[in-house]
């Protein structure tokens, strides 16, 4: 994988997206994913606007379009379950170049690469502009429970030396022989992870008797002090009320 | 194998929203008594633990190579409520950190993966542990069973959900043995990292594998006298009678999703799908409209049909803050009643 696990998918670049707090990012943008989730397959025109929304925030925030692409490769194995689709489902039949597609299966495989497609960008597009430390604070701020945040952080915060952890384990593994190729290398591959997990419990136990030497008492410091103003909330759920708009708009004509 | 967003229809999305805000909330209950005492960062560690460990491929054999999902194993390592927070933990970093899967389908992510592997995997695992020898050595068949059939079940519930909200209609019976018969592949693989992951776990440290801790031998300690006497290890902390607040968590979830069920009631629902299975089918096949998914819309025979759709999808969205806001509420107030005494 490219870069520090720790990072996540963050492009280290100055713009507006990037400047919101991530509260109204997450807000946003799971309203705009659910506007385009419950819009009906068929209103094409719907989903050409919201990819054109979508490309606009991409744009406004800078982001490299490879980049974007690339992570797009995430949804490979539902497009192919997509792409099956009009072979397997029920309804009228359509011939297309001599072959029997079902119609509501044709349908259906737009619905979900458009829908797919649209969501993952979305992702990507919160998880690009955010660092991983300010998206904590923004789920703290949105009220996940505190215990929830500090795990999360702490695996944020050890992501990268629990990786590179493991693959010192694999440097080591390999330069033994062991490429983790064949059947037989499995003990040697399994004996590595079960390592790996002790080792994980036992960082875990250390981290938490400095913390308590160093007088944690089970609540963490709260992650950011100030919260968003209204300005930025209005500014970040521009996108979904135009979404709601669109998708209500879209229900409203139907076609 | 994480559900996109657009997979299932927005109804489904919400409730299994909450489904999984039910569940984390439960656990984050039923582990406070471990989180408080090995801390936080021993199930953040774990959680990077699993995340790193689904990156490593695995020799399965016949040149193929497999990787973990880890909700057995998890469940085995940690116990299943600390599992699920560890486990939602993971697709919650991966949904938001890595776009990994969507962000509307990560309560169907968290649902599917965080909680039935999880739950699954640990109650065979603890069922078959009843039966078989009391060794802690036992517990590497018993997780590796658990594995083997927390990943078809979990397929399972996948094609229940598509049953229920999938966004076309294909035959069920044929994604179920589609999906079930692919998924017990997938959960061999599972089943043979999990057990040799675990018997590696139990050769070095055997007291840290949670479903086998009521497994092992008395401590014998021998004082200055040579009298000797029996000491049993640390039991599995004994279950708490379930909180009020919970269970009045877990009614309103319950009561909220029924209630959004209701709302969808335009899409095919449990009665509808039966009904669907004994002839409704060929009916539809009759209509070229009735055949497009947005027929499902509009069948229920409901006046406006786009109306209640749409306050369908408002008042969810409503629900799921107030239910996440009132989950979020209940932990705060119970952390600061815990901080008082």
């Amino acid at each position: 994988m490219s870069g520090s696990a720790g990072d996540g998918l963050l492009v280290p670049v100055d713009s507006r997206v990037h400047r919101l707090p991530a509260q109204v990012k997450i807000v946003a943008l799971f309203l705009f994913v659910l506007a385009v989730v419950s819009t009906p397959a068929g209103a094409f025109w719907a989903f050409a606007l919201y990819a054109v929304l979508l490309g606009g925030c991409v744009f406004l925030a800078k982001l490299p379009v490879t980049t974007v692409l690339k992570r797009l490769a995430v949804e490979t194995p539902f497009v192919v379950f997509a792409l099956l689709l009009p072979f397997v489902a029920t309804g009228p039949r359509i011939d297309f170049l001599g072959v029997s597609l079902s119609e509501s299966g044709v349908l259906g495989s737009w619905n979900v690469l458009a829908k797919g497609t649209l969501g993952v960008i979305a992702a990507i597009l919160l998880s690009a502009s955010t660092g991983p430390r300010d998206l904590l604070a923004g789920l703290e701020r949105l009220r996940l429970p505190s215990t929830l945040v500090a795990i999360l952080s702490f695996m944020v915060r050890y992501l990268n030396v629990v990786s590179d952890d493991l693959h010192r384990m694999r440097i080591a593994r390999e330069s033994r022989g062991y490429m983790g190729g064949r059947a037989g290398h499995l003990k040697a591959v399994a004996g590595g992870v079960g390592a790996l997990f002790v080792r994980s419990f036992e960082r875990g136990e250390r981290v938490h008797l400095a913390m308590q030497s160093r007088g944690y008492t089970g609540r963490m410091p709260l992650l950011s002090q100030s919260g968003a103003n209204s300005g930025q909330w209005l500014e970040g759920l521009t996108i979904s009320l135009l979404a709601v708009t669109i998708a209500v708009a879209a229900r409203v004509v139907g076609w | 194998m994480h559900v996109p967003d657009g997979f299932f229809d927005a109804p489904t999305s919400v409730a299994t929203g909450l489904i999984a805000a039910g569940a984390v909330g439960f656990s984050l209950q039923r582990a406070n008594r471990e989180i408080r005492e090995t801390g936080p960062a021993l199930a953040g560690l774990t959680a990077a633990f699993v995340f790193a460990v689904q990156m490593v491929n695995f020799p399965v054999g016949a040149g193929t190579s497999g990787h973990l999902l880890g909700g057995a194993l998890a469940a085995a390592l940690v116990g299943p409520w600390t599992a699920v927070l560890v486990m939602s933990t993971v697709l919650l970093v991966q949904g938001l950190l890595f776009a990994d899967g969507g962000l509307t389908a990560l309560g169907t992510n968290i649902t599917l993966m965080g909680l039935i592997t999880v739950l699954v995997g640990y109650f065979v695992t603890r069922a078959l542990l009843q039966v078989l020898p009391k060794r802690v050595g036992s517990v590497v068949p018993s997780a590796t069973v658990g594995a083997l059939v927390s990943v078809p079940v979990a397929a399972l519930a996948f094609t229940g959900l598509y049953a229920i909200g999938g966004a076309v209609d294909i035959p069920l019976g044929k994604l179920a043995t589609a999906m079930v018969g692919w998924h017990i592949l997938v959960g061999v693989g599972e089943a043979v990292i999990t057990a040799a992951v675990l018997s590696a776990v139990v050769a070095t440290r055997p007291d840290l594998v949670y479903a086998a801790r009521h497994l092992q031998k008395d401590l014998v300690l021998v004082d200055a006298d040579g009298k000797s006497s029996t000491v049993s290890p640390d039991r599995p902390i004994a279950a708490k009678p379930v909180g009020r607040s919970l269970s009045v968590g877990l009614a309103a979830t319950l009561l909220v999703a029924g209630v959004i069920s209701l709302f969808a009631s335009a899409h095919p629902d449990g009665l509808e799908f039966v009904g669907a299975k004994l002839g409704f089918e060929t009916a539809a096949k009759s209509s070229a409209v009735a055949g497009s998914p947005l027929a499902d819309y509009g069948v229920s025979g409901i006046g406006n049909t786009q109306v209640s759709g749409a306050l369908a999808g408002i008042i969810g969205v409503l629900v799921t803050i107030a239910v996440g806001l009132a989950i979020a509420k209940l932990a705060s107030l119970r952390a600061r009643a815990d901080k008082a005494t």
